[in-house]
């Protein structure tokens, strides 16, 4: 029945078309774009200008490097934050873990940029933290920890918190706890069952957690806008600076394109370091 | 590889998208046929921006007065009541839909850019925008409409001397001030223990972290300029080269905590920062409305006065509707109470006047507001003020992008 | 830990549960952990709050200065403010509506049918998700300025929806795979044609995953910042108003709105809560 076979065509098409002409166009776009030469006076024109990839990470090295270090920076704090909390979650969240998983996302209702702002007045030197740490004498008179890298990187990971968590509790959940007596029955300690047992489970989560950290947090300019100070900048502002304040469209898609590149080889090693393929087999169980 | 097995909501179905990638190179074949669609329609490039340079005769010849107008400015740049806009539709029947759709230069030029150079209408009849390279930028490319000073009477009569026939546009030919501010140096009393009198003070180790500069190009160009003892409207590629100079050795000697976009009040008040580059209206509207002692000084190496101009797009609508509101807020009693609200420098001096004569018929804390707005030399400079103020450097398109480069290597480190 | 001994989905499970087959009592580090953590997630929550009580005189509403409730008495006095929030309610909703409905048959085919071009879908289905918000907006404007298109309202919605519609297709296709086709037989077998069935059968049982795409769609629209900003045009929302108010002062009344949106928030959620207990 030729009609039959054409129905998921018609199902797929609107979101396909809207992803190719939207996503995929963009991306080709961009990519055309950033091989461009001219200004916004005399227009861009095409001339295959490879060398404005050179410039453009020779003069933004350092920016694009330290966005990297500080993605993989709040990606860490987010996995030693999340992990023991998806961990108490799942195993020990009872019958309240739908309440607690509820209590992870219910900051996020607020706005992305108003969470962010509001950390700046928290964490401000005399402010609500910082200076009642001071007069009681918990912290040094001159502390400050706003206009820093840890500043940034800590604001990175509490907005990237959930998308931590909530992959790893999803595969320790639907974890079979039979598992973990089996290795207790065999002798093992809370340690070998831990490493042996539980965290192969959790690696496919883990994965996913760190893809969903890293990624959006290496490129956000935001954080590194609000919280940061000098030598903080990341390679999201430049790329901000470049297209709307500078309207150097070729520059800006040129960096923008590095970073993707970066961002895709990163993640394609990093699939390879973790083994792709056993992560596959654990999810195929 | 197929869905045979059942999973559970989102992030499983993510690690497949992600675990698969390597199996569907296929897919990535299909894909590229895509991109190369893509590519086809991009190789051409942008098109060039500039529109043929407008005589002023020619556009105003048949444009009529239309009913309605709608104006772009910045944030709390006019009351929430929008006072000055209802007397205006009373007084001309005019409607306003007014617009705080400005919140930065560079990016509402970027905004606005594209749509000038296909010669469609960018949504506003007038705008405000300050002083810059994006005010060049826009005469440079055509795309501003030289005013009909015909029909600004108001603005011949009762604007500043100091507010006519700038570097910037010569004979005010399109534009006219909305309101000008002063950037110098704000400091709060409550952590500096002493009087601070000019920029070199901002490089002054003992306050190491305790510093905020501006992270605009020129402003920041301008206090490294005036810093090297270089008038910025007189400066040129060594003068700059040598100020990004003293602003880099600012920044790697620690003294700067960070470069503000604009938000650089609230640290300020709080203590983060202790003293920062800051415009005038801020301080005194701030130090006015919350009983906090900011300081403010023009310091002695000098300051800038920068202005925010009303303007009109040439693919405006309304233009001459445009024109009738330049006009009506150039009424001292209009600019009076415009000046009650923002708190910046008005174009028109006689304000000075009238707000004094209102806090005479005030009482209570309105009185004392008005009192201290009317004597106030951050919203009238004195003259000796005025003579330590410096323009921007009025640059020219193609000296922009070095101009720029040079100074955010120093504030995006 | 708790007490409960009868989970309600794996009951044989549950009281067993790995870690707690220790006999001695312990110490749960883990709860004050959890709790720590969460504790460090509602701190600027809290203080945002806060504020929106706070009897501000200027315009930096930044420190204390006394307890009222006028600001949601004039939640509404920017006008502008108002009239962004009410585009990001907008936009939220038509992103939701377009993404919900091409996302879910986009996800009803991934899930239940082969097809050619299904795995370069999957693929760029997952770059969409993954791919930065720097490079999506970036890419969208580099677009739409080679084409010459005006950006504003249509262009942030075309935007969103891009974003968007992947999460609801996994979301739903997650669904499909793990309902039973005998149902769907058994209705064929009753003689419904395959309009009914999808009807009568297969959509209701998709309902809470459409549902959920759609909200998640909603919700990442109306928190976006970043895309946003890039494709956004003369069009100002919410988040961008908030940005753009940094530079005088961000009013109380912004306070008071986030703390609307998180109270309507907490309530669905709270309304769900109950609800998936009833269902059980």
């Amino acid at each position: 029945m030729v009609k039959r076979k054409l129905v998921p065509y018609l199902l797929a098409l609107p979101g396909w078309s809207w992803l190719a002409l939207f996503f995929v166009a963009p991306i080709a776009g961009m990519l055309a774009l950033s091989l461009t030469t001219g200004d916004v006076i005399t227009g861009f024109r095409q001339t295959f200008h490879v060398a404005n990839y050179v410039d453009a990470i020779a003069t933004y090295w350092e920016q694009i490097s330290r966005s990297l270090l500080y993605g993989g920076s709040a990606t860490v704090v987010c996995l030693l934050l999340g992990f023991p909390m998806a961990y108490w979650i799942a195993f020990r969240g009872g019958k309240h873990k739908s309440t607690y998983l509820l209590l992870i996302l219910l900051p996020f209702f607020v706005s992305f940029v108003l969470r962010t702002i509001s950390w700046k007045f928290t964490l401000s030197d005399n402010g609500v933290v910082l200076g009642t740490l001071k007069s009681i004498g918990l912290a040094p008179d001159d502390l400050a920890v706003l206009n820093s890298a840890p500043a940034v990187v800590l604001g990175l990971a509490y907005n990237f918190l959930p998308f931590m968590v909530l992959p790893i509790y999803a595969v320790l959940e639907r974890m079979d706890p039979r598992l973990v007596e089996a290795a207790y029955d065999l002798y093992a300690t809370r340690t070998q069952a831990f490493l042996r047992v539980i965290l192969p489970i959790a690696l496919p989560g883990v994965f996913a957690g760190g893809l969903m950290t890293f990624i959006p947090t290496s490129a956000d300019y935001v954080n590194a806008s609000v919280l940061g100070g000098t030598h903080n900048t990341m390679v999201g502002n430049i790329i901000r600076t470049e297209y709307l304040v500078n309207n150097a469209y070729p520059t800006a898609a040129a960096i923008t394109f590095t970073l993707m590149g970066l961002l895709l080889l990163g993640i394609f090693s990093y699939a390879r370091a973790l083994g792709t393929e056993r992560v596959m087999e654990v999810q195929a169980r | 590889m197929r869905d045979h097995h059942p999973r559970p909501a989102l992030p499983p179905a993510l690690h497949r998208g992600m675990t698969q990638a390597r199996l569907s190179r296929r897919g990535m074949l299909q894909l590229s046929g895509l991109a190369a669609a893509g590519f086809a329609l991009s190789a051409c490039g942008i098109g060039g921006q500039k529109s043929e340079a407008v005589d002023a005769e020619d556009f105003w010849a048949g444009k009529e007065e239309t009913g309605h107008l709608r104006f772009a400015n910045w944030p709390l740049y006019m009351d929430s009541e929008r006072t000055q806009l209802k007397k205006f539709t009373e007084a001309t029947g005019i409607t306003v839909d007014y617009k705080e759709d400005v919140q930065e230069n560079a990016s509402f030029f970027g905004k606005i850019q594209p749509r000038l150079a296909n010669g469609d209408s960018i949504g506003y009849d007038m705008m405000v925008l300050t002083n810059g390279m994006e005010l060049a930028k826009l005469i440079a490319l055509g795309y501003l409409a030289p005013l009909d000073h015909a029909r600004l009477p108001n603005f011949a009569e009762h604007a500043g001397e100091l507010y006519k026939d700038p570097d910037y546009d010569p004979g005010n030919t399109y534009t006219v001030p909305y309101a000008s501010g002063i950037t110098g140096i704000a400091y709060n009393p409550d952590f500096v223990d002493r009087e601070i009198t000019s920029i070199a003070d901002l490089w002054d180790p003992a306050f190491e972290g305790k510093v905020g500069m501006f992270a605009d190009p020129q402003e920041i160009a301008n206090f490294g300029l005036l810093r090297n003892g270089v008038n910025p409207a007189e400066s040129g590629m060594s003068d700059w080269e040598e100020a990004a100079d003293a602003l880099r050795e600012q920044r790697e000697a620690g003294i700067v905590r960070a470069y503000y976009e604009q938000d650089f009040i609230q640290p300020l008040t709080n203590g983060d920062i202790w003293m920062a580059m800051a415009w005038s209206g801020d301080i005194f509207q701030q130090n006015a409305e919350e009983g906090t002692n900011l300081q403010f000084v023009v310091p002695t190496e000098g300051a800038t006065l920068w202005t925010d101009l009303m303007m009109i797009p040439v693919t405006s609508e309304a233009p001459v509707d445009a024109l009738e509101l330049m006009n009506f807020l150039y009424r001292p009693q209009i600019a009076a109470g415009l000046t009650e609200y923002i708190g910046y420098v008005p174009p028109v001096p006689e304000t000075q006047r009238l707000l004094r004569e209102r806090a005479e018929d005030a009482s209570g804390d309105d009185r004392e507001y008005l009192e201290e707005l009317s004597a106030s030399p951050l919203v009238f400079p004195s003259d000796a003020d005025y003579d330590k103020l410096h323009s921007y450097v009025t640059l020219a398109p193609e000296e922009q992008e070095d101009f720029n480069s040079l100074f955010q290597a120093v504030t995006q480190s | 830990m708790s007490t409960d001994t009868a989970h309600p989905v794996r009951p044989d499970t549950t009281p067993r549960a790995a870690p707690a087959a220790r006999p001695r009592r312990r110490i749960d580090w883990g709860k004050y952990f959890t709790w720590a953590v969460l504790a460090w997630l509602f701190v600027p929550i809290t203080f945002m709050i806060a504020f929106s009580f706070n009897d501000v005189s200027g315009r930096h509403n930044v420190r204390w200065e006394g307890f009222t409730l006028r600001w949601y008495g004039q939640a509404f006095a920017y006008r502008d403010l108002t009239e962004a929030l009410l585009y990001s309610l907008a936009i939220a909703l038509l992103t939701m509506l377009i993404a919900g409905i091409i996302g879910s048959l986009l996800g009803l085919a991934l899930g239940r049918h082969r097809f050619h071009g299904k795995n370069s879908t999957n693929v760029v289905m997952f770059a969409a998700i993954s791919a930065p918000e720097v490079v999506i907006g970036a890419a969208l404007l580099s677009l739409f300025l080679l084409a010459g298109v005006k950006a504003g309202f249509v262009t942030i919605v075309i935007a969103h929806v891009m974003f968007t519609v992947s999460f609801v297709a996994i979301t739903v296709r997650a669904r499909v795979i793990t309902l039973d086709p005998k149902l769907e037989e058994a209705a064929r077998d009753l003689g419904a044609g395959p309009w009914t069935t999808f009807r009568l059968v297969t959509l209701p049982m998709l309902t809470p995953a459409i549902m959920a795409g759609g909200l998640l769609a909603f919700a990442l629209s109306i928190d976006d910042y970043i895309i946003t900003s890039f494709v956004s045009g003369e069009v100002t929302t919410f988040p961008l108003w908030i940005w753009g108010s940094t530079r005088v002062g961000i009013p109380p009344q912004v306070n008071v709105m986030g703390t609307l949106i998180f109270v309507v928030g907490v309530l669905l959620a709270v309304v769900n809560v109950i609800v998936a207990r009833r269902r059980r």
